[in-house]
């Protein structure tokens, strides 16, 4: 089943496509990997689901229910979270209020103070952070920051989540714990997409991949499929 | 900016119960006021409460979302022109929530078009709405009624004084509810990052309007209760762009993070201009203009900031000495 749908979403800058006429879609349950090189959109398609910017045309669908034009924070309370490329953490509040937000506000129907309490923790507990829950975010080192993007999306109760360079500035062993994180995750029956830079790791987790250049979609495939395809060689090795 | 951990735990928790009793004493000082106080005392008390309700509204809104409003003085002009209207008819409580009510309404307008700007632009916006509603009421007053300024209705100065005082303690619960609720999360995470809050599920635009509209009742109520002081007001004397720029002044001064802070800002900050106006009329701005400068430059969390950094010096010399005893 497909928890998301893109038809034919453009996006321009000025001049520029910078996601242009591309199709694509998410199938439940799956980890999708999206790749390309710098520049390529993949931010921007990621900022048009999350609605953070409006397609110029184009539609997004997230389960079957059309998304395109809504606000972020309707976009959110459907069920569809997201990390940040570069940190957007809550630098003078505590871990715990950072985290504390997103189950209070990201979810449609009303939540307790406790029962809100209890998903923060819980949140903060599947990341690994329950040790700091009162330090203030900005004490974080970067990686515990990108795990309480991690926390903080959690704690909305997303079906899909959308994570934009999770592994972009950790070590082996970081990068080893964050990919158990985001299979931890899927095997939870989380659908993710996810964009990345470090091969490695997307070849491993991930099912599908889509590649994105010059904001158009050159190729989809499982992992196999795409280190096997000329195009995508061609791109990121030159011609 | 606090570091507090909403637990529904900490409501009860010791930690309140000081504070809680020092603001019930200084709370039943002020409601006795007039009984052991000079008119002198009631009506400096009276101006003193007026700057800390304008302050304390301004950084209601401001403080936690980091939209820096200059539109005090624009509610405020609003409050005062509600009494010159509507004064000699409906009884003063009337008048004061009317006031309220349309300094409301106005903000919500306002926020509508103007909360989609951010930074100096949404500043500069605010700004102008002084201006604008200003030069609107002379263009009515000068080509339509073709009379220029109104005459109020006096009220005496006790009457004053605890309707002000009322609007003071209504803002306090108002902004410590507020400040203690999800809401308060959600303004504060708007101020951290707007983006990612929007993310996390918060309507920001709602959020904001609303604060700013809250904050804009005690201003408006602030304005129709001081215009009675005055005999006579016109455009000009409504809408003083001091009374703008006046509590962004006070609420630095005090320190923005901390609930306390405009509040103690603007008190010292009144009573200063008072003292200093009474005792050294000719460098009264020169001596008040070096104490803002100093304050500035040296204390950028304000007075607030120098009493945490002075409590914490005081704990760790009194850590040192009990280590250095064992």
């Amino acid at each position: 089943m497909r928890i998301l749908e893109g038809e034919k979403v453009t996006k321009h800058f000025g001049g520029l496509a910078a996601v242009s006429s591309v199709d694509f879609h998410v199938n439940q349950g799956e980890i999708l990997g999206l790749i390309g090189p710098n520049g390529a959109g993949k931010t921007t398609l990621f900022n048009l689901i999350s609605g953070a910017i409006s397609a110029k045309s184009g539609a997004i669908r997230f389960k079957d229910k059309e998304i395109t034009g809504l606000k972020p924070h309707q976009i959110c309370r459907m069920g569809v979270a997201r990390t940040f490329q570069s940190v957007k953490v809550f630098s003078n509040m505590p871990v715990i209020n950072n985290v504390l937000l997103g189950s209070l506000f990201g979810t449609s129907t009303r939540i307790s103070q406790a029962d809100a309490t209890r998903k923060a923790t819980e949140a903060l507990e599947l990341v690994g952070l329950s040790a700091v829950r009162a330090t203030p975010a900005k004490d974080l080192t970067l990686v515990n920051q990108k795990r309480l993007e991690v926390a903080r999306a959690l704690a909305t109760t997303p079906e899909l989540l959308l994570l934009d360079e999770l592994m972009a500035g950790l070590n082996q062993t970081e990068m080893a714990e964050s990919m158990e994180l985001v299979t931890g995750l899927r095997d939870k029956g989380l659908t993710i997409f996810m964009i990345e830079h470090v091969m490695k790791a997307i070849m491993s987790i991930c099912d599908r991949i889509i590649v994105l250049h010059h904001g158009e979609k050159i190729a989809e495939g499982t992992p196999q499929e795409i280190t096997s395809n000329k195009t995508v060689v061609e791109v990121y090795l030159g011609d | 900016m606090e570091n507090r951990e909403m637990d529904i735990s900490t409501f009860v928790s010791k930690k309140f119960l000081v504070p809680g009793l020092i603001t019930l004493i200084l709370l039943i000082l002020l409601a006795t006021l007039p009984l052991y106080g000079s008119a002198y005392n009631v009506i400096l008390i009276t101006a003193i409460l007026m700057y800390i309700i304008l302050t304390v509204s301004w950084a209601f809104f401001s403080g936690p979302t980091g939209y820096i409003s200059l539109a005090p003085a624009a509610f405020f002009g609003v409050g005062i022109y509600t009494t010159a209207i509507l004064g000699k008819t409906l009884p003063l409580i009337a008048v004061v929530a009317a006031a309220g009510l349309t300094t409301f309404i106005l903000a919500l307008l306002v926020g509508l078009i103007t909360l989609r700007l951010r930074g100096i632009y949404f500043a500069i916006f605010t700004f102008g709405l002084v201006v604008l509603i200003k030069e609107l009421l002379l263009f009515w007053e000068v080509v339509i009624t073709r009379t220029r300024g109104r005459f109020i209705v006096l009220v005496d100065n006790n009457t004053i004084y605890y309707v002000i005082l009322g609007i003071f303690v209504l803002l306090l619960l108002t902004t410590y509810l507020i400040r203690r609720s999800k809401f308060g999360l959600a303004m504060q995470s708007i101020g951290e990052n707007e983006e990612a809050a929007a993310h996390m599920g918060v309507n920001v635009t709602l959020v904001k309007i609303i604060t700013f509209a809250i904050s804009a009742i005690f201003m408006g109520a602030a304005g129709a209760i001081m215009a009675t002081r005055w005999t006579y007001i016109d455009p000009y004397v409504a809408f003083n762009p001091l009374f703008s720029f006046l509590p962004v002044l006070m609420a630095i001064f005090g320190g923005i993070g901390q609930f306390y802070g405009p509040i103690l800002g603007a008190a010292i900050f009144a009573y200063l201009e008072e003292l200093l106006l009474t005792k050294f009329p000719y460098y009264y701005m020169l001596t008040f203009g070096i104490i803002l400068v100093v304050v500035i430059l040296y204390l950028p969390d304000g007075l607030v900031g120098l009493i945490q950094r002075l409590r914490q010096r005081r704990q760790k010399g009194g850590l040192a000495r009990r280590s250095a005893d064992t």
